[in-house]
């Protein structure tokens, strides 16, 4: 499998991580590299094998819906890059 | 004093030897001393350490203090610390001073533990050698031409140093146990779900695990025990009791205390690429644990060798799904400039992650997209599972698995920094116990011919701990190598 630069802006824009054409062209090598590994998987029949999502076969925890911490907006806006009137600012979305 | 291990400084503080201020003053001074050249530390909490260590004299002289109060350690910057800043070792969360405690953090503060700082790291802990830290690599203190493993370097190389008796870590591939080879240490990854994620800045969810660094067993024994327990915010956290595993080891010694046990060797773990000195510390290092009592049996874990595919495959994918949350709007990184709401979060984004872990979001963000997630993402939880049968069917052969923790002594620096697959490939040994969510240690067990130290590993079946770290322990009764030291801590 190879990646195309069309498909690795793809990515990136899906990642919303903005690329320049010269990064897309570095990085596509490198991706490219990487699935050249990962191809490796496709060797083996797995058929009938259960994916294992995670390490311990464990059910959801429930709990009572009732509040078990406090407001604390002040502290947490403290570290947001911009905030008005206890509300996270962001480019206008809708006109 | 920089060398006693926990139990030598609980003593010297108990009866008034020294002080807990004056041991961390002590250990801030090599900080001082010495980080400008190692670069061990991200951040230095002088003042913090200061107060808790005050605190803890307190407490000593109160008659209050437990196992751990007054002992200086050094955390992975992977662990937010309220009012501490908490980088992750990223441009992204440069300005980021936690407003909460990790679980693992509120633990070992209630213990009486004195914070020194935080520890360089790989960034999000994407990285087998630190290099992709955004504050610098960490140098390895055997040797400053040498990476001291990733992705919990500082960490390591702290403790290898003695920048601090103790640290933190956590382990996703192999962060905890490929440092701790590399660096001439002890480390432990317990079981999945023994120690809580709550304020551990997120990669793979279901392979983050935090450890336990020190210069021995007995010390990562002390602290693993400080860090378990059950924790509600946790909804991976096991419900179980905590285990004091320092206890394990106070059993009498005896000429063979590991009679009984059974290491089961992987054929496929002593097969080629191990490096020749690697081959002969681990021979040697098996010798040594056949003679005092254990008994060796060749085991098979014929999977193992997709670890490393499956691994790239689910550890990316969960990357890209945890990563989403940096976007500039609640915390970390914004962007200067920036149009419309999807340029900020790219321009932010493009600005605060580097370059590995862009690719591991945008590898991740390929193999959960429509079409391709059957062949990538379940073949790859597919394989999991076979590689997890793997290690249950030998574990019905022996007690634990042994063989070499990575194939080779610490590279130098640069030396893989341009090729993403060939550092991938050094995780051979560790990676496979993440998938399989089992706990694993690494301890010291001799230099390679370049006079870098070489690490065995350890994997037992689940919840095995207190069984590594006695096995770990009595080795290193009868063994000196975990009390060899780089020049700059002899």
């Amino acid at each position: 499998m190879s990646l195309s630069n069309e498909q690795v802006g793809h990515l990136a824009r899906l990642a919303r991580i903005a690329l320049s054409d010269a990064e897309i062209d570095a990085t596509r090598s490198k991706l490219n590299g990487i699935f050249g590994l990962i191809e490796q998987m496709q060797a083996v029949d797995t058929a009938g094998v259960e994916p294992m999502s995670h390490p311990q076969e464990l059910a959801t925890r429930l709990r009572e819906d009732v509040v078990t911490d406090e407001n604390r907006r002040e502290a947490f806006q403290q570290v947001a890059p911009q905030t008005e009137a206890g509300l996270y600012l962001v480019p206008k979305v809708i006109e | 004093m920089i060398n006693a291990s926990l139990p030598e400084l609980r003593r010297a503080l108990d009866v008034r030897q020294i002080s807990s201020v004056e041991l961390a003053t002590l250990f801030l001074d090599r900080i001082d001393a010495l980080n400008p050249e190692l670069n061990a530390f991200i951040t230095v909490d002088r003042d913090g350490a200061l107060a808790a260590a005050r605190a803890a004299d307190e407490r000593i002289a109160a008659g209050t203090a437990g196992a751990l109060t007054g002992i200086p350690l050094a955390h992975k910057d992977v662990f937010c610390t309220e009012g501490v800043l908490t980088t992750c070792g990223s441009k992204m969360l440069s300005n980021f001073v936690s407003p909460y405690d990790a679980h693992v953090v509120s633990l070992l503060k209630a213990a009486g533990v004195v914070s020194l700082g935080k520890a360089n790291m790989d960034e999000f802990a994407m990285g087998s050698s630190n290099e992709s830290s955004y504050y610098g690599p960490t140098k390895n203190p055997w040797n400053a031409t040498r990476v001291p493993g990733g992705s919990s370097g500082g960490s390591a190389a702290a403790v290898a140093a003695r920048l601090a008796p103790i640290a933190t870590g956590t382990d996703t591939g192999g962060s905890v146990r490929q440092p701790a080879a590399f660096c001439g240490i002890t480390g432990i990854k317990p079981t999945y779900g023994l120690v809580s994620r709550y304020g551990m800045i997120a990669y793979a969810s279901s392979l983050d695990q935090g450890g336990a660094f020190g210069a021995s067993a007995e010390d990562c024994a002390l602290l693993l025990s400080a860090m378990t327990g059950f924790d509600a915010r946790d909804s991976t956290s096991l419900e179980r009791p905590t285990e004091d595993y320092a206890v394990a080891l106070a059993a009498p010694a005896s000429a063979k205390p590991l009679e009984g046990l059974r290491i089961g060797l992987p054929r496929e773990f002593f097969a080629e690429g191990m490096a020749d000195d690697v081959r002969a510390a681990v021979d040697a290092a098996l010798e040594q644990y056949r003679a005092l009592g254990a008994t060796t049996v060749e085991v098979s874990l014929p999977n193992a060798r997709l670890a490393i595919p499956a691994y790239y495959v689910i550890a990316p994918a969960e990357c890209s799904s945890n990563l989403s949350r940096f976007d500039g709007v609640r915390y970390g990184h914004r962007a200067a400039e920036y149009g419309d709401l999807a340029d900020m979060y790219s321009k932010s984004r493009a600005e605060g992650f580097g370059a590995e872990v862009k690719r591991r979001i945008l590898v991740g963000t390929y193999v959960l997209s429509h079409g391709y997630y059957d062949a990538y993402y379940l073949q790859a939880q597919r394989l999991r599972r076979l590689i997890a049968q793997d290690f249950q069917a030998a574990l019905q052969q022996c007690d634990v698995i042994a063989g070499p923790t990575m194939p080779t002594t610490a590279w130098a620096l640069g030396d893989m920094a341009d090729d993403p697959v060939q550092m991938y490939l050094s995780d051979i040994y560790t990676v496979a116990i993440n998938l399989a969510g089992l706990p694993g240690l690494s301890h010291p067990a001799g230099f390679g011919a370049d006079g870098m130290p070489i690490g065995l590993q350890l994997v037992g079946d689940y919840f095995g701990e207190a069984r590594l770290l006695n096995a770990a322990h009595r080795f290193q009764q009868v063994t000196g190598w975990h009390r060899r030291r780089p020049a700059c801590a002899a």
